[in-house]
């Protein structure tokens, strides 16, 4: 019950608010496009039917929900998934190159955490430059890597996925890096006490301490692997994915398309970052953290 | 001293290159300085102890010798440099691993020594990833459009200087630093209105947990149809952006105040306003600068991939995919110089301004 009303209520309403506010402003911007055809066609125009037309253009400035549902149900279920135009074939493209580019880039980020925690060298002299990049914007390079790797005839999901890791990479570092040094120094001292190897010390200490840690960067690392896909397929002149849906649809005007895609993107963010939530959630209590 | 493997190899190799072809073609000053050079740098890390005159000696032999290598580059025959001149490369790069190993080891008396140590380690290992870079490229004939020297880099940005600068002036000046005010300042406003009213928190807060993670770049295009191809639609998507975090991190941040410093400015008899700005603002700036500086990457990144989707004809994006189109990889390489180098230093500048305004938070203090 508490549930109930200290968050579906308000989320709901908030949900509703935005809902209800999209389809004012897509009255609001579409308006004056059908003003002018009235205008044009010499016809008076009745508020009613200015609203109900702003709802059902072919190319609105800003479509109402229920057109992008309406996209979204056609592009996903009326389409067979294997054709071209099905929304399905393209978020499996893009989710494809995200999933591989994130799991390369955190099995990299981890090893060179792990690299860091044991070597002082490392630390004070590649720590800083892992910093810094974080402030550099690496998705800029996106474009390049995807034309550079298609002139050597690396094409297709690797390119893509390079991106991913590359982006992906640097915030499980960081965080690992962070989660490897947490445990504290009386249970360092113990463990000594115990004359406990290194590797001891890393299995059974530092890498259960480090969960929470590399969770936490994991989610980050997701969404922004989805980013790098997407990204990585603008260059390629709207082959094949999310971001060549994108590209097209701002070609051709087809803003619904645009708006059918973005969504489905942030669907996709919003079910791969909750779902490694959940994985988390199982792991960080199998290691035995307490809420 | 217990000599070190890799001094050992180092070693081995500085002598091997000494009587191995390295396929330059000599007789220069150059070519036979190099070899000798790396041979001594070799000696002093294998046979001379850990002192800091050996360790500093070591340096600057090393980096001689580097030098050396990189103009051993220009003279050679068309069959490349020969295998004499990579165990030179090789024992070289083991050289100068030991040394920072060994400055890193170092425990200085003075504080200032220990900061200057520091700062040198990671600038040392930058410079030799360049090296290796230049050295490996143009070694082994990499072709220059998949991966440009950085001495061709470098060429590039400082012949194309009026390029770079109207492309940093309208993507970074103009788009970005409009986009970043204008979202993080409304972004900061919409968290002290949410924070007062607890509903909108409830209500707001997971869906702004949820938009910081979406791909918000994907709303570069429809911003573009909007907004034009001028820079206001990539200030826009900027704003979208940058909105988001900072409200999450600044509500956040409000309730971070301890119960006990609310309690005492309730004892005051402090008004919402007063606590407001003496309390809890100050309390939550942690949490602003965390966002003001995730949000100074994201405007970059905002605005260079919001012109992808169309721009005129000046702005870094435009550049790059421009030139990417015409593989002209190296003035690409420039301009991600320049991103690099204007985020890094926006983050820094970010810093110092937090590190002036939370000189009270743990983190600072010594």
């Amino acid at each position: 019950m508490n549930f109930v009303r200290n968050s579906v209520i308000p989320v709901g309403t908030v949900l509703i608010a935005i809902v209800a506010l999209w389809y004012v402003f897509a009255v609001i911007l579409n308006a004056p496009f059908e003003r002018d055809q009235a205008a044009r066609a010499n016809t008076p125009i009745t508020t009613g039917q200015l609203i109900a037309n702003t709802m059902a253009q072919e190319r609105p400035v800003l479509p109402a929900p229920h057109q992008v549902a309406a996209e979204i149900r056609k592009t996903v279920f009326d389409i067979s998934p294997t054709s071209k135009r099905s929304l399905v074939y393209h978020g499996w493209v893009t989710l494809s190159s995200t999933l591989l580019g994130f799991a390369l880039g955190t099995l990299l980020g981890i090893l060179l955490a792990i690299a860091i925690v044991h070597s002082r060298t490392l630390d004070k002299s590649l720590m800083p430059w892992i910093i810094t990049s974080q402030t550099v914007p690496i998705l800029a390079i996106a474009p390049m890597v995807i034309v550079v790797l298609n002139a050597v005839n690396i094409t297709g999901l690797l390119p893509k996925a390079m991106i991913s890791t590359y982006l992906s990479f640097f915030p499980v570092a960081v965080g690992m890096v962070k989660g490897l040094r947490s445990p504290e120094i009386m249970h360092l001292d113990l463990m000594r006490t115990y004359n406990a190897s290194k590797m001891q010390v890393f299995w059974k200490l530092r890498w259960p301490a480090s969960m929470p840690y590399l969770f936490t960067s994991m989610k980050i690392a997701v969404a922004i692997s989805l980013v790098g896909a997407i990204v990585g397929e603008l260059p390629t002149g709207a082959v094949a994915g999310i971001g060549a849906r994108l590209l097209a649809g701002s070609y051709y005007g087809q803003t619904v398309q645009i708006w059918a895609a973005l969504i489905t993107a942030a669907l996709m963010a919003a079910v791969l970052v909750s779902l490694i939530g959940l994985i988390a959630n199982v792991v960080n209590r199998r290691m035995g953290v307490r809420p | 001293m217990r000599r070190s493997p890799l001094a050992i190899l180092a070693f081995v190799l500085a002598a091997a290159a000494l009587v191995l072809p390295t396929g330059a073609d000599g007789p220069s000053p150059v070519f036979f300085a190099t070899p000798a050079i790396l041979f001594a740098a070799a000696a002093v890390a294998l046979f001379v102890g850990a002192s800091t005159t050996s360790l500093l000696t070591l340096l600057v032999l090393v980096h001689i010798a580097a030098y050396g290598l990189i103009a051993l580059l220009g003279s050679f025959t068309v069959a490349g440099p020969g295998i004499g001149y990579w165990c030179m490369v090789v024992s070289a790069w083991l050289l100068a691993w030991l040394a920072v190993q060994r400055l890193a080891a170092l425990r200085l008396a003075s504080a200032d020594a220990q900061r200057l140590v520091n700062l040198a380690l990671p600038v040392l290992f930058g410079a030799w990833l360049l090296i290796l870079w230049e050295i490996v490229v143009r070694g082994f004939g990499v072709p220059t459009i998949l991966l440009p020297p950085p001495s061709m880099i470098a060429a590039r940005i400082a012949g194309s200087v009026p390029t770079l600068w109207a492309d940093f002036q309208q993507t970074f000046l103009k788009a970005a630093i409009a986009g970043y005010v204008i979202g993080c300042g409304s972004g900061f406003l919409a968290a002290i209105i949410v924070d007062r009213v607890p509903f909108l928190r409830r209500g707001l807060l997971p869906i702004g947990n949820l938009v910081a993670a979406l791909p918000v770049v994907g709303i570069a295009p429809i911003m573009v149809m909007w907004f034009g191809s001028y820079w206001q639609s990539k200030a826009a998507v900027v704003v979208i952006m940058t909105f988001f975090p900072m409200l999450v991190n600044t509500v956040a941040g409000l309730a971070a105040s301890g119960a006990m410093e609310r309690d005492l400015m309730r004892t005051y008899g402090s008004s919402y306003g007063q606590t407001l700005l003496k309390l809890r603002l100050p309390a939550a700036m942690p949490f602003i600068f965390n966002a003001l500086k995730i949000n100074s990457t994201l405007a970059l990144i905002g605005a260079i991939v919001a012109e992808f989707f169309g721009s005129p004809i000046v702005g870094m994006g435009f550049r790059i995919s421009a030139e990417v189109g015409r593989m002209n990889v190296d003035m690409v390489w420039a301009e991600i110089f320049v991103a690099a180098l204007a985020g890094s230093l926006s983050y820094g500048l970010i810093s110092l301004v937090e590190r002036g305004v939370t000189f009270w938070h743990p983190s600072y203090r010594s």
